[in-house]
């Protein structure tokens, strides 16, 4: 009897699968542990010189502040305009990706490749790039925040413009509306509150972006920290750090707040 | 004559501080716009565009394996494994805040919102300033680009894994409860295989990203291929500005594509 009960319990599914895969992954992490030649004993031995760095970091030093209020209105300034430039080029994009505007797969698949290829390439990367095409100043992190703008803006866009109801599309269509027409009456209304939420979303992302842009010599704050930190001036790294993590506390808090009363 | 066909609706009323709002923005784009010193292109832009072109369509193909050493190959094995340990090293540390910073998980509010506040101030520093100071720390190569990573990463995947402790079902936690299960228990039946699968394809979604930073961090000197990268633009060696960038993109989308594979089937 009992033995017959024992007979009938479904089998436990197998642990194999489970197995192989914590493998791979502890093979994985061993593998880049020897690459990055990551040991704990260097992290312990260097643990001490963190604390010596945050020491010298504390108390801030106040009066640089005036010193860089400067390049972070610019910092702000070149994630605004990048992020509206990318923005607005990002509409034409947009609606030749969205398989319900762009009839023809072969428009359609071509620019979506293409904005993938953007989204891979890292911003600072950009940035580094078109410091080498144009020269240091912020032309070309603006330029680099607006590529990076458009490649998100356009793909969260056509996402949702694939999504949207297409009764009042049809019902323009049947009073005998013209293309134009559909677009302001039938599309915008539905996709614009959308667009605004992804532009403020990129924006919030561009911000920090911009903050590190200035490594490379494309404008913005980020070109202090080389200063401070070359000069081993650790009471002006800290001000800017403090600075920069109340601007984007502070853009991240509004936007935020934005997006939710706008959807 | 029925009455409703003359019924006009009204509009619905437009917001009084309208004119208000797009003063104000038009003000912040005047500000904005006029700030940009655009001083025209640079003579030798066109050029320089030019051969970064020429450069992509013609990569240095013998820098794809050198033997002794420093080539794109190896560069891009740098950036998966910092990549791989940072991701990693950050799962490990986000679990204990992802569970502070859920609502669910704690008895008052002020617990739970302390929680997701450290998460937000940690994710404002962005990884390569943490970086710049990891290295004074341990010096200059992919270690510090680890630790850079690691702490990072913190900010958002603990956010993220603290939604999913959110949004779990209570019911297999009070049919514990009720049979007897101490806390551990409880955590180990009915809190880990409920939120297991969400940790894990964020954690792949993160490794997603952090591919990207670790191909910047060579840049301040924190190992991976961003080292080479800027060394050719400096040098202006086009040719192998091409092939990396071009090493980059094939890097990053071939883990997108494996990544996001999973992540389907986990989910």
């Amino acid at each position: 009897m009992s033995a017959n009960a024992e007979l009938k319990r479904p089998k436990a599914p197998g642990k194999l699968k489970h197995y192989l895969t914590a493998a791979i992954v502890l093979l994985l992490l061993w593998g880049s542990a020897i690459h990055t030649e990551a040991t704990f004993g260097e992290l312990i031995e260097g643990f001490p010189n963190m604390f010596d760095l945050l020491e010298e970091m504390f108390p801030p030093k106040w009066s640089y502040f005036d010193n860089i209020v400067g390049a972070m209105l610019e910092t702000i300034r070149m994630a605004l305009v990048g992020t509206t430039i990318g923005a607005i080029m990002a509409i034409p994009v947009a609606l030749l990706c969205a398989s319900n505007f762009a009839a023809s797969w072969w428009i359609r698949h071509p620019v979506r490749f293409i904005l993938n290829l953007i989204r891979t390439v890292p911003d600072l990367l950009l940035a580094a790039i078109f410091v080498a095409i144009f020269g240091l100043g912020p032309l070309p992190g603006i330029l680099a925040l607006s590529v990076f703008a458009l490649g998100l803006i356009a793909k969260l866009t056509y996402e949702a413009l694939e999504t949207i109801d297409r009764g009042p599309l049809e019902a323009m269509t049947s009073v005998g509306a013209n293309g134009i027409q559909r677009i302001i009456f039938a599309v915008i209304p539905q996709i614009q509150a959308h667009f605004m939420s992804f532009t403020l979303y990129t924006f919030e992302i561009n911000v920090r972006a911009a903050a590190v842009l200035g490594l490379v010599g494309a404008g913005g704050i980020g070109h202090y920290y080389e200063v401070t930190l070359g000069f081993l001036e650790y009471d002006k790294t800290s001000v800017i750090i403090i600075f920069t993590l109340a601007v984007v506390l502070l853009i991240d808090y509004t936007s935020t707040k934005l997006r939710e009363k706008l959807l | 004559m029925i009455k409703s066909w003359n019924h006009i609706i009204q509009k619905p009323k437009k917001n009084r501080y309208r004119w208000f709002i797009y003063l104000a923005l038009a003000a912040v784009y005047i500000w904005a716009f006029a700030g940009v010193p655009f001083t025209g292109f640079k003579e030798t832009a066109g050029q320089i565009t030019k051969a970064i072109v020429t450069g992509i369509f013609t990569p240095d193909w013998d820098f794809v394996y050198l033997p002794e050493g420093e080539d794109l190959l190896r560069g891009l094995l740098e950036t998966l494994a910092i990549s791989v340990l940072g991701t990693f090293i950050s799962t490990l540390l986000c679990i204990p805040f992802a569970f502070w910073a859920a609502v669910n998980m704690s008895r008052t509010k002020a617990v739970s919102g302390s929680g997701k506040m450290v998460l937000s101030f940690i994710r404002a520093i962005p990884e390569i300033i943490l970086a710049l100071m990891f290295i004074k720390a341990v010096g200059p190569g992919s270690f510090a680009g680890v630790l850079a990573l690691g702490l990072h990463s913190v900010g958002m995947l603990g956010k993220l894994f603290a939604d999913e402790v959110e949004n779990m079902d209570n019911g297999p936690v009070e049919a514990l409860v009720s049979a007897g299960a101490n806390r551990l228990q409880i955590l180990w039946f009915a809190v880990i295989p409920q939120v297991l699968p969400g940790f894990l394809s964020y954690t792949l979604y993160r490794f997603e990203i952090n591919m990207r930073s670790a191909a910047i961090l060579g840049v301040i000197g924190a190992g991976g291929i961003g080292t080479p990268l800027i060394f050719a633009l400096s040098t202006r060696n086009w040719d192998r500005v091409g092939i990396i960038l071009l090493g980059i993109v094939i890097l990053i989308t071939v883990v997108d594509m494996i990544s996001g594979a999973i992540r389907k089937r986990l989910v």
